[in-house]
């Protein structure tokens, strides 16, 4: 497909009619919170728009977002979106291999030069100068900063990306951060989840592609239409989080009635994503819907927060060892003061001189 | 620091240290005020001076006749707060989780509609008595900072607790960060400050019953 064509012209290639393509625009149009008013602008802009060169870098990640964006039996709007640029440069998808790879990244590097969208997923070691791990000789810190200063704007797709994610995770042997922590004069998307879902990331790129801009973000960088509610506000099973009703075990009647997933770990309360809404698979279903709490997956930290399957109101540590310790401490001290207290007071009487009229009278 | 770092930490070392020295603090204000004693009686006694005491830290805790206005207003408003504090605090499902993770038992939860209702009243109640407080002139000459700090450290609990559980526009993770830091402080201070007075009550409420008794009089 050469570059100069449409999303008009690869979508007419593709036997797409204009009818299936507005229903897709207004599909678009509501994930991005956008009025349904727009649809037809989204469409005229979208159709227009040239195919912007895409360099997906992979850095310390498990492909699982690659995965969760490719993997899909059926055209969806994934596959529509991904048709629409052009990936120049991607270790897992593209043809090329060794050096004839690496030279098609820095072909699209030179040629689109200021304007080409830079996909990251994975989290960039900085511990021994990077050296944990690196593609063609050059360390991922490197092959980064190198790729970051052509790029339009950057996309931080997964959890690793935008926060670190399990790399980062306690003790974190590599130095793991994420993208923001090494970009700073760029705009940086962070698209997080393991793996994020993956109309959220065609989403953005299909504000990037209409508008030419970058969606709202908040302050961690997350558009704001995929990232400003939490799962538990819009949680189907919240009525029955309202009503105390709680699944105490997996296999209880609470759970297999759909009740609330509280009482088993659910972090849905403090995590913010579109899975309640946007749902998975082409809007099947999302984890809680499928019986299991949320994992937290989008969040920071969320590898060290704790086990999964403890609910947020549990604490994460035994106190009973040292609320033991401290009975004990508690009991010396008190005793202690009582002692020197009583030890003072012997003294005070021992001291005490008995004074006669006699001495009395002296002073007078 | 994110808020889930925040988070985890509250819910990890944070949680260990205020009960360490809640759990401290507590038992050296028992220990130290046994241990004090008191001086020997030489008097013979003339009644049992153990269950006079027992009997006070009842009495006391009873409405009787011939209080004033200001009593009855006391008492009143310190059992409606008291009870609604109580109850929110041992009968929330999310509390009774936590409890049952340190304990190792639990017990059931109340209906959430309710312990919404004793948490209002626990808090309502609490405000009336801070403006009671302020209004009385005697009162108000009597009370000092610790008076304000008290007060302000068991309404914050209750009325970020009272946030958590309904809709808000604010973030619930920052919020539930919030309720468990006022209730980590809450214990923190329990021993070190007026509300001490969850046990040393019952200790200063013997004491006299004991010594009434010993005399034999009723007190
Ligand atoms: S299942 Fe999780 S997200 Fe849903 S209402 Fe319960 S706690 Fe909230």
């Amino acid at each position: 497909m050469s570059k100069q064509q449409t999303l008009a012209d690869i979508l007419q290639q593709q036997g797409i009619t204009r009818r299936g393509f507005l229903k897709f625009c207004t599909a678009m149009a509501s994930l991005m919170a956008l009025p349904p008013g727009m649809a037809p602008a989204i469409a005229d802009a979208l159709s227009k728009a040239m195919r912007p060169s895409v360099i997906w870098l992979s850095f310390q990640e498990c492909t699982g977002c690659t995965e969760s964006l490719t993997r899909s039996d059926k055209p969806t709007l994934e596959s529509l979106i991904l048709g629409a640029i052009s990936l120049d440069y991607h270790h897992t998808l593209q043809a090329a291999s060794g050096t004839a790879a690496e030279a098609a990244r820095e072909q699209a590097m030179e040629q689109f030069f200021g304007k080409y969208l830079l996909i990251v997923d994975g989290s960039i070691p900085l511990k021994n100068n990077g050296a944990y791990s690196t593609i063609a000789g050059v360390s991922n810190l490197q092959m980064l900063q190198d790729v970051a200063k052509g790029a339009a704007a950057i996309v931080a797709v997964g959890t690793c990306a935008a926060f670190g994610g399990l790399p980062h995770a306690n003790p974190n042997p590599t130095g793991a951060v994420p993208v923001t922590d090494i970009i700073k004069d760029k705009p940086v998307i962070n698209v997080p989840g393991c793996p994020p879902i993956p109309v959220v990331i065609t989403g953005v790129l299909a504000h990037y592609l209409t508008f030419g801009t970058i969606p709202d973000l908040d302050e961690r960088h997350r558009p704001i239409s995929f990232y400003g509610d939490n799962i538990h506000d819009r949680c189907y099973r919240r009525p029955f989080y309202d009503k105390g009703k709680f699944a105490k075990s997996f296999d209880d009647e609470g759970a297999r009635k759909g009740w609330c997933l509280y009482e088993l770990g659910c972090k849905g309360p403090t995590t913010h994503n579109a899975c309640a809404t946007v749902k998975w698979n082409g809007g099947v279903s999302f984890p809680i819907e499928s019986g299991h709490p949320c994992l937290g997956c989008s969040e920071p930290d969320f590898w060290d927060a704790g086990s999964f399957y403890k609910p947020l109101a549990e604490p994460t540590v035994d106190a009973s060892t040292i609320a033991g310790a401290a009975i004990a401490a508690g009991a010396a001290a008190g005793l202690g003061y009582g002692l020197y207290d009583h030890h003072k007071r012997k003294k005070a009487q021992q001291e005490h001189k008995k004074v006669t009229v006699e001495d009395l009278g002296d002073q007078t | 620091m994110t808020e889930i770092e925040l988070l985890s930490w509250l819910r990890g070392p944070g949680f260990q240290i205020s009960v360490a020295i809640f759990v401290f603090g507590l038992v050296y204000r028992i220990s130290q005020n046994l241990a004090l004693g008191r001086k020997k009686n030489l008097a013979a006694p003339r009644g049992n001076s153990f269950s006079a005491g027992l009997n006070t830290i009842w009495r006391r805790s009873l409405f009787h006749e011939g209080m004033s206005y200001r009593g009855y207003f006391t008492l009143i408003a310190g059992y409606t707060f008291h009870l609604g504090f109580l109850v929110t605090l041992f009968f929330l499902s999310q509390h009774i989780i936590m409890f049952r993770s340190i304990f190792g038992f639990g017990w059931p939860a109340l209906p959430p509609a309710i312990i919404d209702i004793t948490a209002l009243i626990g808090m309502a109640a609490l405000v009336a008595v801070l403006i009671h407080r302020i209004q009385d002139p005697v009162l108000r000459k009597l009370s000092d900072y610790q008076d304000y700090l008290a007060w302000a450290l068991t309404f914050l609990p209750l009325a970020s607790g009272f946030m958590l559980v309904h809709p808000m526009e604010i973030s619930y993770t920052l919020l539930l960060c919030l309720h468990i830091i006022f209730a980590e402080v809450l214990l923190i201070v329990i021993p070190f400050t007026k509300l001490s007075h969850m046990i040393s009550i019952f200790i200063a409420r013997w004491y006299n019953g004991a010594i009434a008794g010993y005399k034999g009089v009723q007190s």
